[in-house]
């Protein structure tokens, strides 16, 4: 019915609506889907430049001994690999998911402020663009690690480190922006019934991100800021020889840099939440506790940023406060495992390819959870700490975590924005090699960290060899699994079977209820009536 | 025994992968877990860090057999029908509060640890470890014994090329550090320049070293032998490349090594009274400079432009002796060049500053004596 009301809308009064033609469409759109389109393929564009600098880093580590690059360069490789897998990959893929799903999940004709979105991508790619551009200056790009702790990072950093300043005060005006938005839209938006707590949960876990993301990006910025003037300005923040502190930088970095990974999941959490429903054909168990489960996580982020600190010789007293809030987060991040199995419990289930991302999300990401608790428990972090452990951990999260969740939101709603269905039988080759791939990328690096190979090493003693080996294999073809992902992608857009309006029999939400496949240009432009 | 049967068949292939596995594990059980390592903190640690993996195992195979469980029984193809229940307060509440508790059994040893580790008092020996790019510097505070130790020069020959057969690669130092058995050893740490870490597996010590803040850490070696170790934080270029050795020793051969050091500090003390000549300078320069210069201004003086200046053709270095001296002896304030006059002795000083001017393609033709250093300092 209100499909019909949508389809006559945009027929009879705002046929004169639609896209603009060529380039300028696209650099001038205010439309979300648009924008949604601008955010996926620039996170797409930057997961393949940053896991090209990841190539390179897997390529030096494939055997013992400087084989490829130089050390400095290798350092340059791994600080930029960072840098544009967390702010150029995972961060404008979520909000790139946000610009496409959060109006027609909430029924809203477009984001609450569509020019400050235009605004908010188009920065981007000057940022990266500048980053990236470190690595032509003499001197070389930065080489401290994604964290750039000081004075590393001050005193005896490269000249280009202004350069990665700026660039990454542009991303968090960027970040800010889009958070904005989102909180807006959300809260001002939502058509007649839809109340908070009918909200499907991708778009309650973004609200929270976006709190999370005005909260901690200006703390990001202010650390930056102070290197600036650490550098230039004669000041001493983090210079212990001007009455300062470098571990005052860790504190304020971790401020922003815990809430950060956390950023990093909780979109992924609701993308997760929708999609094991559908595929289980039986309702999400335990919705509200999903939502006061993400809050509480939220909370918890901004109260144990110094677990990342524990060799820093802190007051043994705040590290026993950060260890028992760290291994606190455990509880609401097992809810969400548990609500998830138990929504699977007594299903119906089916095996699409965007379930199958979803079920290796949720064993991987809880591998990760665990490796977590691990590093958590602050004596024993002694051991684990600055090892290629950790390196396994995060990339368990953030790579079967994360980004698996942002594939898995690929399969299951590109038909709903295409109207095309991408190729099963494709899909489901992708999930197994890159499955089985970063297993064989990460897993060992648990081994080679506990025995005891330091991470942001260019090389490494020879009883690490074979797992070094090994990792590297697993790398490569992970890396062309995402290859294989473009092409893909490409072939879906360019046309596929027809996607009905519902896309899956199990699914639920405006989306996939009251919209067509592809939604139109407009949609929502009557606001739906929510029951 | 008959293998006819399926599970025989099961039962043999499984006890097969088993004694595979327990052989390999017993070969390369260091390649494959944290070390229990030789001081009572890191068994402790080892402990603890087992027990959270079991316990993760454990909840492990709970959540993923129950999904498993729902995967192949729980699906459309064979027929299943979904139930529709999607919320329970009980069984939410139980799953809040087990993992709760999990946690405070996890808690409890976690803190009895964690205090025993930050606990440095009534130590018996207190030695200095200072991270500087790329080496460690020691000072054994009551002794008065203090030398750089930085990687060995067989690891850095080999690097470019194929390290594989030479044993320690990575791992072994010109200058090991000796430490008594049985003593309680206070290590305290900071740095010269950016955050190193002081990390060996086996004492279950890993400390920041920080540029003007003193850290602290302990450790009881209860068997002799030799442990090593690497630097944890990243520091700069040469991370990789500034390891740790540790010779855990006997009461009588400590004592003998101590003595052995400080006579050897004696005859470099002497040493910095005598002449040299220009060819003996450039010669011990050289080694200096390789060991220690080398690393940022590069072997044959090329530096890394926009980093580290070239030595060859350098105004300081072509320029009077005075300035080269100074900025060799005192470093440079906010540069990543460090002062050396605590890091080498008068000779090894005027040596490698000898060999710069008349090395590394420069010809200045003077030479600089240890007892000119002597004065400078
Ligand atoms: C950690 C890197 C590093 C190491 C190791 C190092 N230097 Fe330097 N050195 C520098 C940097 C950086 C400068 C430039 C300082 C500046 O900005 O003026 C410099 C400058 C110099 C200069 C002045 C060059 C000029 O043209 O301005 C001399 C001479 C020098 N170093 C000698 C040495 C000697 C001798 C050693 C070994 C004992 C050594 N350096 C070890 C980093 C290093
Ligand atoms: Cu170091």
């Amino acid at each position: 019915m209100s499909t019909e009301i949508t389809h006559g809308d945009v027929h009879e009064e705002h046929h004169d609506h639609g896209p603009d033609k060529g380039l300028m469409r696209w650099v001038t759109t205010t439309n979300h889907k648009d924008i949604g389109t601008l955010y996926l393929w620039l996170a797409f564009i930057m997961l393949l430049v940053g896991g090209a600098m990841a190539m390179v880093i897997r390529l030096e580590l494939f055997q013992p001994g400087l084989q490829w690059v130089e050390p400095q360069f290798f350092n340059q490789m791994t600080t930029l690999h960072g840098l544009i897998m967390v702010f150029g990959a995972i961060m404008p893929a979520f909000v790139g998911l946000a610009n496409w799903l959060v109006p027609i999940m909430i029924g809203a004709p477009d984001m609450a402020l569509p020019r400050m979105n235009n605004w908010s991508f188009w920065i981007l790619p000057f940022a990266f663009t500048m980053l990236a551009s470190t690595l032509f200056m003499e001197g070389g790009g930065p080489a401290f690690g994604w964290t750039f702790y000081a004075p590393l990072s001050t005193t005896f950093a490269p000249d280009s480190t202004d350069f990665f300043i700026f660039a990454v005060h542009l991303m968090g005006i960027s970040s800010v922006m889009g958070a904005i938005n989102v909180i807006a839209t959300i809260l001002n938006m939502r058509a007649p019934g839809m109340t908070l707590m009918k909200m499907p949960l991708f778009v309650w876990t973004w609200l929270i991100t976006a709190y999370l993301l005005i909260a901690v990006m200006p703390v990001l910025a202010g650390v930056v800021t102070m290197m600036l003037t650490d550098r230039h300005f004669g000041t001493s923040f983090f210079d212990a020889a001007g009455g300062g502190d470098p571990v005052l930088f860790q504190h304020v970095f971790w401020f922003f840099g815990h809430p950060e990974v956390y950023i990093m999941i909780l979109p992924a959490f609701g993308i997760i939440s929708a999609i094991v429903p559908t595929f289980a054909r039986k309702p999400l168990f335990g919705y509200s506790s999903m939502v006061y489960a993400s809050a509480s996580i939220a909370l918890l982020s901004f109260m144990v940023w110094a677990h990342h600190m524990y060799t820093v010789g802190m007051p043994v007293a705040g590290e026993l406060y950060f260890m028992y809030a760290t291994i606190l987060i455990s509880v609401p991040t097992g809810v969400k495992v548990f609500n998830w199995v138990a929504t699977m419990w007594r299903g119906s289930m089916t095996f699409e390819t965007p379930m199958l991302w979803a079920l290796g999300f949720i064993i991987m990401f809880t591998i990760g959870g665990f490796s977590g608790l691990m590093l958590g428990v602050a004596p024993v972090d002694t051991q684990y700490h600055d090892t290629y452990f950790v390196v396994a951990h995060f990339h368990y999260v953030l790579v079967t975590g994360a980004l698996f969740s942002i594939i898995a939101a690929f399969y299951y709603w590109v038909p709903k924005w295409t109207g095309h269905m991408y190729d099963e039988r494709l899909g489901k080759i992708h999930f197994w090699w890159s499955t089985i791939s970063v297993n064989l990328l990460f897993f060992p690096q648990h081994f080679v960290g506990l025995a005891g190979m330091p991470r942001r090493i260019p090389d490494y003693s020879l009883q690490f060899a074979e797992f070094n080996a090994i990792s590297s294999i697993g790398g490569f073809a992970f890396g062309l699994a995402q290859v294989f992902f473009l092409y893909i992608v490409i072939k879906t857009i360019r046309g596929g079977v027809k996607a009905t309006d519902k896309v899956w029999e199990g699914a639920t939400g405006l989306e996939f209820e009251q919209l067509p496949s592809p939604p139109p240009y407009h949609s929502f432009t009557v606001a739906p009536q929510v029951k | 025994m008959t293998f006819d049967k399926l599970p025989g068949r099961w039962l043999a292939s499984l006890s097969g992968l088993i004694s595979v596995l327990v052989a390999f594990s017993a070969q390369a059980e260091y390649e494959l877990n944290m070390t229990q390592g030789v001081t009572p903190i890191s068994q402790e640690i080892y402990n603890l860090h087992m027990i959270v993996f079991w316990i993760c195992v454990v909840i492990g195979i709970g959540v993923f057999g129950a999904m498993g469980w729902s995967i192949l029984y729980h699906r459309k193809s064979k027929g299943a029908q979904a139930a529709n229940f999607h919320e329970s307060t009980t069984i939410e509440i139980v799953w809040t509060v087990v993992p709760l508790l999990i946690l405070i059994a996890i808690a409890i040893p976690a803190t009895a640890t964690l205090l025993n580790l930050e606990n440095t008092d009534n130590a018996d020996i207190e030695i200095q470890v200072t991270g500087i790019q790329w080496k460690w510097k020691y000072t054994y505070l009551d002794e008065g014994v203090t030398f750089v130790s930085s990687l060995a020069q067989e690891s850095r020959d080999v690097m470019n090329s194929d390290p594989t057969g030479h044993e320690n690669y990575l791992l072994d130092v010109d200058k090991p550090i000796v430490l008594p058995i049985n003593k309680k050893i206070r290590f305290l740490f900071n740095s010269d320049d950016v955050i190193h870490a002081w990390w060996v597996p086996e004492l279950a010590v890993k400390q920041d070293a920080l540029p003007g803040f003193i850290n602290d850490s302990w450790a009881i070696i209860e068997e002799p032998g030799v442990y090593r170790g690497q630097c944890a934080e990243l520091c700069g270029k040469d991370h990789g490349f500034m390891p740790i050795v540790v010779h855990a020793v006997g009461e009588d051969e400590y004592a003998q090594w101590i003595a052995e050091k400080k006579a050897e500090a004696a005859e470099v003390a002497a040493m910095a009274a005598q002449e040299f000549s220009m060819q003996d300078l450039i010669a011990q320069g050289e080694t200096v400079y390789q060991a220690n210069c080398a690393a940022c201004h590069g072997p044959t003086g090329a530096g890394i432009p926009g980093a580290f200046p070239a030595m060859t053709g350098s105004a300081i270095v072509t320029g009077p002796i005075d300035a080269h001296i100074d900025i060799v002896l005192n470093g440079k304030a906010g540069t990543a060049m460090a002062a050396y006059k605590g890091q080498l002795s008068d000779v090894d000083l005027a040596a490698v500053i000898t060999f710069e001017r008349n090395s590394l393609g420069n010809s200045v033709g003077d030479l600089v004596q240890p007892s000119a250093i002597k004065n400078a300092r």
